[in-house]
């Protein structure tokens, strides 16, 4: 648990980090909470020889809801989500969240940007925020760019941001109807063995739209436009909710590990997808 | 108005025996000013970093340490060859084998430690080690131990003989040379005869897993070579310091007056911390090397990797009985893996631990145990994590034969168990496999815990639950764990236990000062215990002084007197036998200063709470206080000044705690998800000395059952790569993942032991595994599951729902 000699930086503004990434490529890498990256270094399964703290950039740590509107800063805390009651109020499910990351301790370091831009299946921000249909927006070298989140993960810890660019924030559209974020996992601090987000909407007496991403059941989070679409028109009755799981179990694609097997996997997502749709069509 | 203190303000003055007494260790680990071993921090100190194998098994080609050399602030790389002019690159095991310190020619487990780096900085340690080269030629890995038995493959060639076959071991002889030991107990050709003619008999086969005992603080040393005068001076995080002295002066030749060895505060051992490591040894070579101090201190993923495990046993049982349930015999073989070396921390005579007391709390009148222990490329270990030798795997089996004999009677197990109980007054009562049990009251204990949590009650709300299931009314089956244990602690007699011919006595010596407080140093240290709390109270009923007038110390070699250290519960029976003996010296002085005091014969005053009192004149008296005072200061004819007294105690036999322990869970069938709705543990562990204390320790153990019984794992693949290196995998509970306990006591006193003290900090591990492990297999059994092995993590006990079509 020592890691390998690194130079530390600590910009005071976002130019400044550009061009550290700039000078230095792949071997530089930003850092916001650190409680990823950190603990990779420690096991040198990282080896980042210049590492870029964030925490000195002022205006990362916002959270704004306008007009319907929800943009978060890269540098906002899964504590500061949880704390906002605007956040709370606009964006229910976001809360429900962050209350399943890792413990207290870890959820006053750990970063909303940190949780998307790593890119690790594990996370569970980033199937959150494909079922919100969120865009990350992102700086670099030749300036500003936006990404949606449902195009942003390319494979496991790979994603669409270039070496020299920063993710700085998240915004997408405040959610109507109801909600649910269901997880499962062995003990608090752990990844799901199958988690599920769903938000959806309800007209007369039936699902009008729905949203639904699966998080950890594959090598990226997977937002399942077929989950979706097997709800609509209906009002989630058991024949529903079971086309649904099927449709689930078309799209995802996890691996053995010590969390059980693919079998009980694919198990737990299903069962785990049902009482997030239950929970969310209760809540409508 | 001075005259109105009444004895009960006296009693309560004293913070003796029976009180909750407040852990005074508590205001320094809470404040964050606790000393361990990686606290020590002295004057130009190096650190030292292991190489350790990638592999499971390999031979090592070549070991190039230029590069690492290079490295500016490195100071040394030390290979085998470097130790083997010393004798030093093989170390002893408590087991009567021997163990490699730094990997001689091949190795045998992943994580083994290959090269020693020592460099003037921790981060430059670390570095240097990724630039040591080692050439390894991969081997066939071993993991599974029956295959191991059967394979050509030799994975300890210094064991063979000249002709290559298995040489005998520190036990006798071995079948092949993967083979470590058969150890015996027992008859077997009367309980193969028992068991021929029996009525019923049932049979199951389990695997209890590999375990890590996991303390929060890993191990580590530091080791300062004084050249000038000769003087090695260890500190480290040892179970038992005094035996380290010993050891380490054999090992290194330097005599035993010469060695220190300071065990600091220690952050929970659990027996992880009773072996001697490669890393102590490697720090103590380094600084006699390099004339300065050295320190090593393991990582989590290298304790995890390298350092002892528990259990790993493969148990098969056949119990037998009559139609309506008394137990008529008991036959049990195990196959247990101990690793690439045998370096089981166990009494030299007990390969197996205490694993005979397999027969439990039941009047088995015949039984076999029969234990054969394996080769394979795992790490080393299989030390008694938060129990007795061998203890709770003993306790495990005899209490899964019980549930599975019950399902094959169609009997309710609770019933089964009263049947079979050792009634009060066969107590002493000498068990089939050896054992003379003290004392016990087991169905008055068994009978409050049933009342306690309405067991009738249970069953039939369960009953409802199964109809309900099958209703497709819920998802959700209950089960009810029942355990009822017997622990084996207290090591122990001198003539039956000894480790590496040390005989396990343990020792107190108390000073009392002139103003009447008091400094009382034993031969044990605690890991968490409490023992500076504890054991006050036990010399302030003993000699009359308030348990706040007593400091306890312990660790240092060079002040405390000799004791064999902490673990199997072995502290309060033995040491703290040794405490009231010392104690009760140094009343019988303070009997006579009294006395003269008073003038009055010795046989004329009485103790009393806090002083000597002459009997039937109870205003005359001298307080203990003023009898200190008077032993240094006042010339009495025929003794000596001064207060002072030493005592050394070997036990008569062992102390035997037992219990009545339910688990109610809720377990969704569909997730694996358990629930634990309710948690009830009877502890009788004799006399109580501070009941909060005891609470603390039952919490603490229960909450490691829970983590070994629902996911707590050592895994390999079939390649001897470890998969739970991390605490993302390796299973320990936090305070959201453990249920409020509920604790009940009886007291049944040890009759042997001065106090009557059983010892308690390992019998809620014991007792808790089986329990929760029961309460899993129990909801399940209404469909057909008569066993399902640990650990019951969700996917196992998803896999058990599936096996039996619950989700069909």
């Amino acid at each position: 648990m020592i890691p390998a000699e690194f130079e530390y930086y600590r910009p005071a503004s976002m130019e400044d980090v550009i061009a550290l990434l700039e000078e230095h490529g792949d071997d530089a890498r930003v850092m916001a909470g650190g409680h990823s990256l950190i603990p990779m270094m420690k096991l040198r399964m990282a080896d980042i020889p210049h590492l870029i703290d964030l925490q000195g950039i002022d205006g990362l740590a916002n959270i704004t809801v306008e007009n319907g509107k929800v943009t978060l800063g890269a540098m906002v805390t899964q504590h500061n989500i949880i704390g906002s009651d605007a956040l709370t109020s606009a964006v229910p499910i976001l809360r429900e969240a962050a209350l399943q990351i890792a413990d207290p301790q870890v959820r006053y370091m750990g970063t909303i940007g940190g949780n998307v831009a790593n890119g690790d299946p594990g996370n569970d921000m980033p199937g959150l925020m494909q079922c919100l249909n969120a865009e990350f927006h992102l700086i670099g070298p030749d300036g500003e760019r936006t990404v949606e989140a449902r195009d942003f993960y390319e494979a496991a810890y790979m994603t669409d941001r270039e070496d020299e660019e920063v993710l700085t924030g998240i915004s997408f559209d405040a959610p109507s109807g109801g909600y649910a974020y269901e997880k499962q996992k062995r003990k608090i601090g752990d990844y799901a063995t199958a988690a599920a987000a769903v938000q959806m909407t309800k007209v007369d007496g039936v699902v009008a739209t729905a949203s639904i991403a699966m998080t950890n059941l594959s090598d990226v989070p997977v937002w399942s436009e077929a989950t979706a679409d097997a709800l609509i028109g209906t009002d989630c009755n058991e024949g529903a909710v079971k086309a649904a799981i099927q449709a689930m179990l078309g799209d995802i694609d996890p691996t053995e590990d010590n969390r059980g097997p693919v079998a009980f996997k694919r198990h737990a997502a299903g069962i785990v997808l049902g009482r997030a749709i239950a929970r969310a069509w209760s809540r409508t | 108005m001075k005259d109105e203190v009444t004895r009960e303000d006296r009693v309560a003055n004293l913070k003796g025996m029976g009180c909750s007494r407040k852990r005074v260790e508590d205001a320094r680990f809470t404040q964050g000013k606790g000393n361990y071993v990686d606290d020590v921090k002295l004057p130009g100190m190096l650190h030292g970093d292991f190489v350790r194998s990638p592999y499971a098994h390999a031979r090592i080609k070549s070991i190039n340490i230029d590069a690492a050399m290079a490295l500016p602030g490195v100071t040394a790389v030390l290979t085998a060859k470097d130790l083997e002019p010393l004798g030093l690159h093989w170390m002893p095991t408590l087991a009567g084998d021997k163990q490699m310190v730094l990997a001689d020619g091949k190795v045998l487990f992943q994580g083994q430690e290959v090269a020693f780096v020592v460099a003037a900085d921790r981060y430059v340690a670390a570095d240097a080690v990724e630039l040591v080269e080692v050439e390894y030629e991969e081997l066939e890995v071993l993991v599974d131990p029956f295959k191991a038995l059967q394979s050509d493959v030799s994975l300890r060639e210094d064991t063979l003989d000249a002709d290559g076959k298995a040489a005998d071991g520190a036990h006798g002889p071995r079948k092949h040379p993967n083979h470590i030991f058969k150890w015996e107990a027992g008859d077997e050709a009367a309980t193969d005869q028992v068991m021929d003619s029996a009525e019923v008999v049932a049979t199951e086969e389990m695997y209890y897993h590999r375990t890590h005992p996991c303390p929060l603080e890993t191990c580590g040393s530091v080791a300062s070579m004084d050249k000038v005068n000769g003087k090695l001076t260890l500190w480290g995080t040892f179970q038992a310091p005094h035996v380290v002295r010993t050891v380490a002066s054999l090992l290194s030749g330097i005599e035993e007056h010469n060695i220190r060895v300071i065990a600091p505060d220690i952050g929970g051992g659990f027996g992880n911390k009773v072996g001697v490591y490669p890393g102590y040894i490697c720090s103590i070579v380094a600084s006699i090397v390099t004339g300065l101090p050295v320190k090593w201190v393991e990582d989590r993923m290298e304790n995890l990797m390298s350092t002892a495990f528990a259990r790993d046993y493969w148990m098969k049982g056949k119990i037998s009985a009559t139609k309506d349930g008394k137990i008529t015999g008991l036959h049990c073989h195990v196959t247990a893996d101990h690793g690439a070396f045998d370096a089981c921390a166990d009494p030299t005579k007990f390969p197996a631990g205490f694993m005979n007391i397999c027969t439990g709390s039941y009047d088995i009148p015949v039984a076999y145990l029969g234990v054969d222990g394996v080769y394979t490329n795992k790490a080393p270990g299989g030390v008694s994590y938060r129990c007795s030798f061998r203890v709770t795997e003993a306790v495990y089996f005899i209490e899964r034969m019980i549930e599975v004999l019950a399902i094959k009677l169609n009997m309710d197990p609770a019933e089964l168990r009263s049947k079979n109980f050792i009634k009060k007054d066969q107590f002493p009562y000498q068990a089939a496999l050896g054992w003379e049990y003290d004392s016990g009251d087991y169905q008055t204990a068994w009978d409050k815990a049933l009342e306690a949590v309405d067991y009738k009650g249970l069953r039939a709300e369960q009953a409802q639950r199964v109809e309900d299931f099958k209703a497709g009314k819920t998802r959700k089956l209950m089960g009810i764990g029942l355990t009822f244990f017997t622990e084996i602690v207290g090591a122990g007699p001198v003539k039956n236990c000894d480790i590496l011919g040390m005989g396990m006595f343990d020792s107190c010596e108390i000073r009392i000062h002139p103003t009447g407080s008091a400094v009382a140093r034993l031969g044990t240290i605690s890991q968490g215990q409490g023992h500076a709390t504890t054991f006050a109270q036990i010399l302030a009923t003993e000699v009359g002084l308030p348990a706040d007038s007593i400091t306890i110390e312990e660790g240092d070699t060079d002040t405390a007197p000799y004791g064999l250290g902490t673990y199997g519960s072995r502290s309060t029976p033995v040491a703290g036998a040794a405490t009231a003996m010392a104690g009760r010296k140094i009343r019988a002085k303070a009997q006579m200063i009294a006395a003269y005091l008073l003038e009055v014969h010795d046989d004329d005053v009485e103790f009393d709470v806090d002083r000597f009192v002459v009997k039937g004149a109870p205003e005359r008296f001298k307080t203990m206080k003023e009898i200190a005072y008077a032993a240094y200061n006042q010339a009495i004819p025929g003794l000596e000044p001064g207060l002072e007294a030493v005592s050394y105690y070997d036990p008569p036999n062992m102390t035997y705690p037992f219990g009545a322990y339910v688990c109610v869970m809720d377990i969704d069938v569909d997730t694996g998800v358990p629930e634990i709705r309710r948690f009830y543990a009877l502890d009788d562990c004799g006399t109580r000395i501070n009941p909060m204390v005891i609470d603390g320790q039952i919490h603490g153990g229960l909450t490691e059952a829970l983590a070994v019984a629902l996911g707590q794992e050592i895994a390999y693949d079939d390649q001897g790569n470890v998969k739970t290196g991390t605490l993302m995998d390796f299973f320990l509970p936090t305070a959201w993942e453990v249920p409020n306990y509920e604790t009940d006591f009886t007291v049944t006193p040890s009759p042997h032991h001065p106090i009557g003290a059983k010892g308690v900090g390992e019998s809620p591990h014991v007792g808790g595994v089986p329990c929760f492990s029961n309460a899993v297999q129990d909801a399940f059994r209404p469909f057909g599951n008569t066993h399902t092995n640990m650990p019951h993590d969700h996917w196992r006990i998803w896999q058990t729902a599936n096996d039996l079509g619950l989700h069909d």
